[in-house]
């Protein structure tokens, strides 16, 4: 049978008095996130068809493709609707999203949480609406 | 002595959430306790059911968040039935890899609580820290910490790469290097024993007559564990022991916890060695075929269950969750007879309660008239103003 005695993890706890800290200095020290953490999406219009699966499959609405000319497409998301669980991706049958690694989204300004990718520019530029 | 009676919550700090016990005591001891629920309903069930499947999976995981692939699999699970779909081996292995590292990270983040409900908070600092090295490979495997979103209907969305599954291995051996520890700290540290033992006792009798599921029904020697009793996924592959104590009290239920830690280890280290390769998901058509079906799946906290019904559309006519919670509610309300109140933490903490996956709503009946009554959010504020102008508050 085990010994009881008190103070079994005083060994452990001691031994920590001369580790280093577990934690990252966040703010000044950023970490990068893995290859498929599940970010901000991405939407690259030259790819768009225009199918709207992503729409009809999005759980929380946050996406609208809208069409601005002959074979063109422009996507809004919003930011503060969007869950981030990457399933318009999946759904895209011609790969014209893609999620990111960026997720230091908090905003003060609700204005700067809807993201339009026009369809004139080559990489969809953010512009504020 | 008189009787007094002690409202505990919606709001207090010894619960983390809304959940009101009203707890009568004859001086310390408790003799009946009174539980309400429905501070935290959200209408999930519903919303389900004005969604497509695929918009339900990301709803039904955010049911808990904890045990959020463990809804998500058993909703899942229980359509794949209704359309009648075979999954590929290798999107089983993942499910179970994913339901087993979920299970290590909710018994440690348990183990840490229960040290912090009673006051010993150098494990909870420690579990805490080994529960990171669980939550980076999650978060490496399914991409977030919470919230995996690996599911979908008929496979998983994310195939697991070879060098992520040494990762995976290589962090489990760390872990059950760790665990052993706390298997020593559990059996051996006075201070824990003393504290746990003889809390809380749910005698096997009334366990079964409570309908106690999971580590808690386990801890009083229910032998019942839906992994091998009906397996889902890959469990009907891998060898594992159910974990049975007798001991009925919260030291039970801490260690079968602990010890269901070391079975996870195994059954991923398995499951990664069985692993074949192949494709990850089937194709099934939006619209499911019309049936009903009955999931059931062995989450942290006990056996979740989902019950969904399809009218051939794209959208379900009725889901249904039960959480673990709501079938451990009732022997909590048996464990807290007869003992003080301050360890009414701990025995509420011993069942690992997450109430805003079992809360619902509540219909309240005239006893006289038998009926129940609809009112709609402009009586309602009547009626909120009047009951404060009642006890002296006005507006």
């Amino acid at each position: 049978m085990n010994m009881i005695r008190p103070g079994k993890m005083i060994r452990q706890v001691l031994s920590s008095l001369i580790k280093k800290p577990a934690t990252i200095k966040y703010p000044y020290v950023k970490f990068e996130m893995p290859e498929n953490f599940r970010g901000k999406i991405k939407f690259y219009p030259e790819k768009c068809i225009g199918c709207k699966l992503c729409v009809r499959d999005c759980p929380s609405n946050a996406i609208t493709i809208t069409k601005v000319g002959e074979k063109k497409f422009e996507c809004e998301i919003r930011l503060d609707k969007c869950i981030y669980c990457a399933q318009c991706v999946d759904s895209c049958l011609k790969k014209a999203l893609e999620s990111t690694g960026e997720f230091e989204l908090a905003q003060l300004d609700k204005k700067k949480l809807k993201e339009i990718f026009h369809a004139q520019s080559e990489d969809g530029i953010k512009k504020e609406t | 002595m008189g009787k007094v009676i002690i409202p505990i919550g919606p709001q207090h700090p010894a619960l983390k959430e809304p959940e009101s016990f009203s707890v009568t005591l004859e001086g310390e001891k408790i003799v009946d306790v009174n539980l309400r629920l429905g501070y935290n309903h959200r209408g999930i069930e519903k919303a389900c059911e004005e969604r497509t499947y695929i918009q339900d999976i990301y709803i039904l995981e955010r049911v808990c968040g904890i045990c959020s692939h463990s809804h998500s699999t058993c909703f899942v699970q229980t359509v794949e039935e209704i359309a009648g779909v075979e999954i590929p081996e290798r999107a089983k292995y993942i499910r179970t890899i994913v339901a087993e590292l979920e299970r290590i990270h909710s018994h440690l983040l348990w183990l840490g609580v229960a040290g912090h409900e009673i006051g010993f908070d150098t494990l909870f600092m420690y579990t805490w820290r080994d529960r990171e090295i669980v939550m980076m490979i999650l978060k490496k495997v399914t991409g977030n910490r919470v919230n995996y979103g690996i599911n979908t209907i008929g496979g998983v969305r994310r195939d697991i790469s070879q060098e992520l599954l040494k990762e995976i291995l290589t962090s489990v051996d760390a872990l059950e290097e760790r665990t052993k520890y706390y298997i020593q700290v559990a059996t051996q540290e006075t201070t824990l024993m003393n504290r746990l033992l003889n809390v809380g006792k749910l005698s096997h009798e009334d366990a079964v007559l409570t309908g106690a599921i999971g580590p808690t029904g386990r801890a009083s020697g229910i032998d019942s564990d839906t992994r091998r009793d009906d397996p889902y996924a890959a469990y009907d592959k891998v060898t594992f022991k159910v974990i049975v104590d007798n001991h009925n009290d919260v030291y039970g239920r801490t260690l079968v916890r602990v010890l269901e830690l070391m079975e996870a280890y195994s059954i991923i280290r398995q499951s990664v060695q069985n692993m074949t390769e192949g494709p990850i998901t089937v194709k099934v058509p939006r619209k499911i075929p019309a049936g009903e079906a009955f999931g059931r799946y062995e989450a942290p906290r006990g056996e979740d269950v989902h019950y969904v019904k399809s009218n051939g559309t794209e959208k379900p006519e009725r889901v249904k969750v039960r959480a673990p919670t709501l079938a451990n509610i009732k022997p909590v309300l048996k464990m807290l007879e007869n003992y003080n109140l301050a360890d009414l933490p701990i025995i509420v903490a011993a069942i690992d309660p997450c109430f805003s996956c079992t809360d619902r709503t509540l219909l309240i009946k005239d006893k006289k008239s038998n009926k129940s009554k609809i009112m709609d959010w402009e009586s309602l504020r009547k009626y909120s103003i009047e009951w404060y102008k009642k006890r002296g508050i006005g507006f």
